[in-house]
């Protein structure tokens, strides 16, 4: 039995960087035949954070199941970033999780201890979310994974899809970006301790109080930023939406110390497969540092919420959360030429 | 001197690169064959102030960095 071992040495890809790159997804996916029901209100085609199945008349559940390879070392951790980021997709459709299932890939050779560690971190995480883990299943794998399948119900009407922007909202994320290249630099043993700890601070963050808050302004649209970047995700929303996104580059919160870890080369493969599954659907405007554009695609692991408001609901909110990494970055725009643009 | 870093996956090539000019050699081949690697690479050194060139070969690529 190992005791001592490094989560991260065990894995080639990690957290949200682990994700099939979108451009193979979609040939295989977009190909199935589609199951339809008249009380699955989002499914597949809208590319949604989680599905949404009508229980009663004005009730729905929500649904959804993530789970990745560690990026950091440390067990408890690694589960707390796992859960944060499954129980993050029912947060970005504004519900609150109710009930989640632990899936856990768990290598033999590895003490018990550390799959105690990892399944601690995942229950403080579910409660703080003030749900309840029911159950799991758990394979032995050499590779380790963990993460969650979350259920959530809320008022059919209140549900934040990611197809209601509109021109002349405003657009907020509320953390920073940088997380996936703050990750591999540390697998490297490249990042500074602040880099580490802000991005760990982001990753194992909930983003409840993100929801909380912003369920007391109107919010036209919602989704949250994984391993498809910023500029994936946003994409998909003005695609679902049928507008356009102008972010101010600029304004892009960015963990400590990212910036310069790209232009150092310690870049995730997942922001290469993201810039080539957006090339023809992300327009960046001349001038803008390499670096920038490295954090526009970097894959993020349990990252914040897109929140579509319209402005004056948009500047209060970030206000009253009053946080450096929740901040105003965009707005929406009339259909353009590219789905998502970086001025 | 020349560096083979095929078939590691990021962010090992870098630190492979990083380990190779520790002396500050005047110039260094890198061999890759992803696109990651590649790029990354190519970041690295040129960060470090070498004039970094590109050749392909059948799918791989060798990364030519000089002072």
């Amino acid at each position: 039995m190992k005791t001592d071992v490094k989560l991260t040495s065990m894995v080639k890809t990690s957290g949200c960087a682990a994700k099939l790159p979108p451009e193979k997804l979609h040939r295989v996916i977009d190909n199935l035949p589609l199951m339809k029901s008249d009380k699955l209100l989002e499914g597949f085609e809208s590319a949604d954070d989680a599905l949404v199945y009508q229980v009663t008349d004005d009730i729905v559940s929500v649904q959804t199941v993530d789970f990745f390879p560690p990026m950091v070392d440390d067990p408890f951790i690694f589960g707390e970033v796992a859960a944060a980021n499954a129980l993050s997709d029912v947060y970005a459709m504004g519900g609150e999780p109710a009930v989640a299932m632990n899936l856990l890939c768990f290598p033999s050779c590895l003490e018990l201890d550390v799959m105690d560690k990892i399944l601690r971190g995942g229950i403080a995480k579910v409660k703080e979310a003030g749900a309840v883990i029911a159950g799991g299943h758990t394979i032995a794998d050499p590779t380790p994974k963990y993460g969650l399948c979350v259920t959530g119900y809320m008022k059919k009407d209140e549900v934040w899809s990611n197809s209601g922007a509109g021109c002349g909202d405003a657009v907020v994320l509320t953390k920073a970006l940088g997380v996936g290249i703050v990750n591999t630099a540390a697998k490297g043993g490249e990042a500074s301790q602040k880099s580490i700890d802000e991005a760990v601070d982001s990753m194992t963050r909930l983003n409840k109080i993100a929801r909380d808050t912003a369920r007391k302004y109107a919010v036209h649209a919602a989704t949250d930023v994984t391993g498809f970047s910023l500029a994936g995700h946003s994409q998909e929303c003005a695609a679902a939406s049928g507008v356009s996104i102008e972010f101010d580059i600029n304004e892009l919160p960015i963990i400590e110390g990212a910036r310069e870890l790209a232009t150092f080369g310690f870049i995730p493969e997942g922001r290469y497969t993201n810039e080539d599954y957006l090339f023809d659907k992300v327009r960046f405007e001349e001038g803008i540092a390499q670096d920038l554009i490295d954090i526009a695609f970097d894959p993020q692991t349990s990252g914040g919420l897109l929140l579509f408001m319209p402005e004056a609901d948009a500047k209060a909110f970030v206000k009253e959360m009053d946080k450096p990494y929740c901040k105003l970055i965009g707005r929406v725009v009339p259909k353009a030429e590219r789905d998502v643009i970086f001025k | 001197m020349e560096l083979d870093c095929r078939g590691l996956s990021c962010p090992e090539p870098v630190i492979r690169t990083k380990r190779a000019i520790a002396d500050k050699p005047e110039s260094i081949d890198v061999l890759v064959d992803q696109r990651a690697p590649l790029e990354n690479v190519s970041r690295f050194l040129k960060a470090m102030k070498y004039n970094v060139a590109v050749e392909e070969l059948d799918g791989e690529w060798k990364i030519k960095a000089t002072k």
